[in-house]
């Protein structure tokens, strides 16, 4: 904008120049000037930001922040879900970083915005990890995929197109289930109910309360299924618990919706940890899925996953994604390209995605054998109770039983840093500090109630 | 009351294609078809009981819903991709494009990439507020490092997806915190605008801003609609404004084009750097999308500055708690790209030579497309606008049958309010345009 207009001739000119010299930083004369100084700036008095108060730091990632202020050399970050290599550090995979210098070297690359559903080839690949390279469903083009910013975009955009779209408002979630579901859903305009999941008394499922609420679910309503690796219980279905939850709730038309975080990393196998959600596809039906890279690729902070949904037809499949569009446009218009190509550079490549699986294995293999130590660790301490549970739960995390009292004693005596229901990252340990933790286990379970 | 009860599967589809007629059109009328009764959607009363299973298995439970209409912006560019004449012009989304019309990335973009491979960085989740370094440099790069209210860290900063996450951010905000109170929006205005405080269930108003007849600014209707507004409105301003501070409006910038109007990172922030100077509070939305050409990278923020210390940290807090059930925490990707850039010094000026580079190949082209224009139009039409518009963007003044026919007869695509993206447009192409 050229603020040296020739003196101006028409009027259109003439505010456009007093704008100008606005821009230009010139003093206004005070006939123009209408910009008054805020009445008090530094006192909080005339803020009209004044009503707002500070929010609750998050119960997860707060976990990590007090660890972070802790100057104990001792001090265990069993916080959040994000894995970490027997020295303790964070694992950035050997497959991703050969993708990324792959992709860094591609001079053809671009950054042009992505479409509105994301990278078409990784879409693509997403459905066929999850559903199976032959699904039916997927050659019939009955399933739309969109390119959504990891588990918890996936969920939100689905919600948000459910409370839309479909006629039950109301979503049932598993008691417990991870802290930040009620909240995704219930700002997506849902209501929320919970179904019964953990038996404290087993540490295993409560399989008769579930399909009791199930069964009691209105009819046509969401209900939200951890595919597998339960967070924060660790505690699955059988597949044959699998089968009677699938007939009961297509016997009651309820819209099943999954939350994949951790497919590979639950058994090892990425196929196997995909079954129960190819039961539900298998039998013609519909369904809603959010997937998440972050851990199984440990692309934790490139937020990469993808929200799938399976109808009956193709056409209801394309409109649904016509509508997931209007969804995804106002909140952030199109998702970020960098974790997508990663993702479908390796799904893509025959001998990355082989080194993938392998190193995937690795991982899942290092967590199962940290939960051996620990039982054996508090087994030779003679730790009162059955510590069985921490085997037979599966995935990242263990539900140790622990109550809050204990958590907090764990903490501050110990520098031990975990989520107050008693939730402990599995792959936050290393064979060197399974010790600690079960010298610090062992401590609150006999001295504090 | 239609008979189900020995409908055959396929008969009952057959039936639910005459029906697709009758049903109302809109979100989620399955009930129409199932039941009177809305939220039951299988058929279960009464004699239709053994075929609900049959109901529940073989319909949609989606079959209600309808096509959405194809996103003006984005949506033509599948067209555009489609149409096979060589002579065909994109002049729609504002991605910039080189004079040979490719797509452009930065050579500090692949500079700073590169540095941030060599350095073998983690992927560990972001905070919920965005990477720190990022949050810091943008704040800086927009207020200048010596204004007051960063010295006094009275900005709440935080990083968002682009300018779209950015605004949305804030919507967000703003419908939490100020309940009821509107968003006033120039008429026009980026279409996307609408649709996220629409999301956000924040009531929005338009303010006049456009002049069809002079192409240009339509100051005293913008200042008439801006006063007769409800007490403490919220105004979103494109770069360069008017103040809107009668009746403690809260004026809220959109900066999607810093450093990309006039070529320069600081004259671009100008009205921004002015209000906070005054010591009002305002809104920011950011967006390194253009001037970083990091589009697809969805890198931004909001920022907001506040009256005292404490109450940027609360307002802070309170936005990380709108982010975690939306994303949880944003990407880590062009947010160290950013902080790469405009952190180290010998980037950052690299950076602002490539942008005056980009900004004056669009100035050229508005020179030269005035040039061809007032040479060609016999017809006495006042061509300056194009020179006086400021930014990516022009509004030629085309009505929607004008550019329909630009883009049928003579296959350049552009918006249908009239805008072409002059940094689609290359000097060779000029000729043709006009």
């Amino acid at each position: 904008m050229n603020p040296e207009l020739a003196s101006p001739s028409s009027s259109s000119d003439r505010r456009i120049s007093v704008l100008a010299r606005h821009l230009a930083g010139v003093e206004m004369d005070s006939k123009n000037d209408s910009i008054s100084a805020f009445p008090t700036s530094g006192s909080d008095n005339n803020s009209v930001f004044s009503h707002v108060v500070r929010g609750p730091e998050d119960p997860i990632l707060g976990v990590t922040v007090a660890y972070n202020k802790d100057p104990s050399p001792v001090k265990l970050n069993l916080g959040v879900g994000a894995y970490r290599t027997e020295e303790g550090k964070p694992l950035v995979l050997n497959v991703v970083r050969k993708a990324e210098l792959l992709l860094v070297n591609d001079r053809s690359r671009v950054k042009e915005y992505l479409p509105i559903t994301g990278l078409a080839e990784f879409n693509k690949l997403s459905a066929k990890l999850m559903f199976g390279a032959n699904c039916p469903a997927i050659q019939e083009n009955r399933v739309t995929t969109v390119q959504c910013l990891s588990g918890t975009g996936s969920l939100r955009v689905g919600a948000e197109f459910l409370a839309k779209h479909y006629l039950q408002r109301t979503i049932y979630i598993p008691q417990p289930t991870w802290g930040n579901h009620p909240k995704i859903f219930t700002l997506a305009g849902l209501s929320v109910k919970t179904y019964r999941y953990y038996d404290p008394a087993t540490r295993g499922l409560n399989f008769q309360g579930l399909v009791e609420d199930l069964s009691s679910a209105s009819s046509g309503a969401i209900v939200l299924l951890h595919a597998c690796a339960h967070n924060p219980t660790g505690v699955d279905p059988t597949f044959q618990q699998w089968e009677q939850i699938r007939k009961l709730m297509r016997s009651k038309g309820l819209m099943p919706f999954f939350d994949s975080a951790y497919q590979g990393f639950a058994s090892g196998n990425l196929d196997a940890d995909a079954q129960p959600i190819r039961m539900f596809v298998a039998d013609g039906g519909e369904l809603l899925l959010a997937q998440s890279y972050a851990k199984n690729m440990g692309l934790y902070g490139e937020r990469i996953g993808a929200l799938s949904i399976v109808c009956k037809t193709a056409d209801v499949a394309a409109r649904v994604e016509s509508q997931l569009k209007l969804v995804i446009r106002p909140m952030y218009s199109n998702p970020p390209i960098h974790g997508a190509s990663i993702v479908a550079a390796i799904l893509k490549n025959r001998d990355l995605y082989n080194e993938w699986t392998i190193e995937l294995k690795a991982m899942a293999d290092r967590i199962i054998s940290m939960r051996q130590k620990l039982f054996e660790a508090l087994r030779a301490r003679g730790t009162p109770g059955d510590w069985s549970h921490i085997v037979k739960q599966i995935g990242m995390f263990t539900f140790t039983g622990l109550n809050s009292k204990q958590v907090s004693f764990m903490t501050k005596e110990y520098h031990i840093y975990m989520t107050s229901d008693g939730r402990i990252s599995m792959a936050g340990l290393s064979s060197k500090t399974v010790p600690h933790l079960a010298d610090a286990i062992h401590a609150a379970v006999k001295q504090v109630v | 009351m239609i008979s189900l009860a020995s409908a055959t599967p396929s008969a009952l589809l057959s039936v639910q294609e005459t029906l697709k007629g009758k049903t109302r059109l809109g979100s989620g009328c399955v009930s129409t078809l199932f039941n009177k009764e809305k939220g039951k959607p299988s058929i279960k009363k009464k004699s239709c009981g053994r075929i609900s299973m049959t109901v529940a298995v073989n319909v949609s439970r989606f079959e209600g819903i309808v096509m959405a209409p194809p996103d003006p912006i984005h949506g033509f560019s599948e067209a555009f991709r489609a149409d096979v004449d060589v002579k065909k012009l994109s002049l729609g989304v504002g991605a910039y494009r080189t004079e040979e019309l490719q797509p452009y990335v930065l050579d500090v973009v692949k500079k700073a990439e590169n540095l941030m491979l060599e350095r073998g960085e983690n992927k560990e989740y972001l905070s919920m507020e965005g990477l720190a370094a990022f949050n810091k440099v943008t704040a800086e790069l927009l207020f200048g490092a010596d204004n007051p209210v960063i010295e006094q860290q009275r900005v709440a900063t935080v990083q968002g997806l682009s300018g779209t996450g950015s605004l949305r951010l804030a919507a967000a905000l703003i419908e939490r915190y100020f309940p009821g109170a509107k968003v006033l929006i120039s008429s026009p205005t980026w279409g996307n605008h609408m649709n996220i405080f629409n999301d956000a269930r924040v009531p929005w108003s338009e303010y006049r801003y456009y002049d069809p007849k002079t192409v240009g600014l339509d100051f005293e209707g913008m200042i008439s609609d801006i006063k007769a507004a409800p007490e403490g409105s919220f105004v979103l301003l494109h770069g360069c404004a008017h103040n809107p501070t009668e009746k403690n409006h809260i004026p809220f910038f959109d900066v999607a084009y810093q450093g990309f109007a006039s070529g320069s990172l600081d004259a671009d922030a100008s009205s921004v750097r002015l209000f906070a100077e005054r010591g009002m509070e305002l809104l920011v939305a950011q967006s390194y999308s253009k001037n970083l050409g990091l589009y697809a990278e969805r890198i931004g923020a909001i920022n907001v500055v506040c009256s005292s210390t404490d109450a940027a940290a609360r307002v802070k807090s309170q936005l990380k708690r709108i982010a975690r059930p939306m994303y949880s925490s944003p990407p880590v990707h062009g947010a160290r790209i950013v902080a790469n850039v405009v952190g180290d010094p010998a980037l950052f000026n690299e950076w602002k030579v490539e942008m005056e580079m980009m900004a004056g190949r669009i100035k050229n082209v508005r020179q030269k497309l005035f040039d061809c224009l007032s040479a060609k139009d016999k017809s006495g039409k006042d061509w300056s606008f194009i020179l006086k518009q400021i930014g990516m963007f022009s509004f030629t003044g085309l009505n929607k049958t004008q550019s329909d026919n630009m883009t049928n007869k003579w296959h350049v695509y552009m918006t249908k309010d009239g805008r072409i993206s002059l940094a689609g447009l290359s000097l060779a192409k000029c000729e043709y345009l006009c």
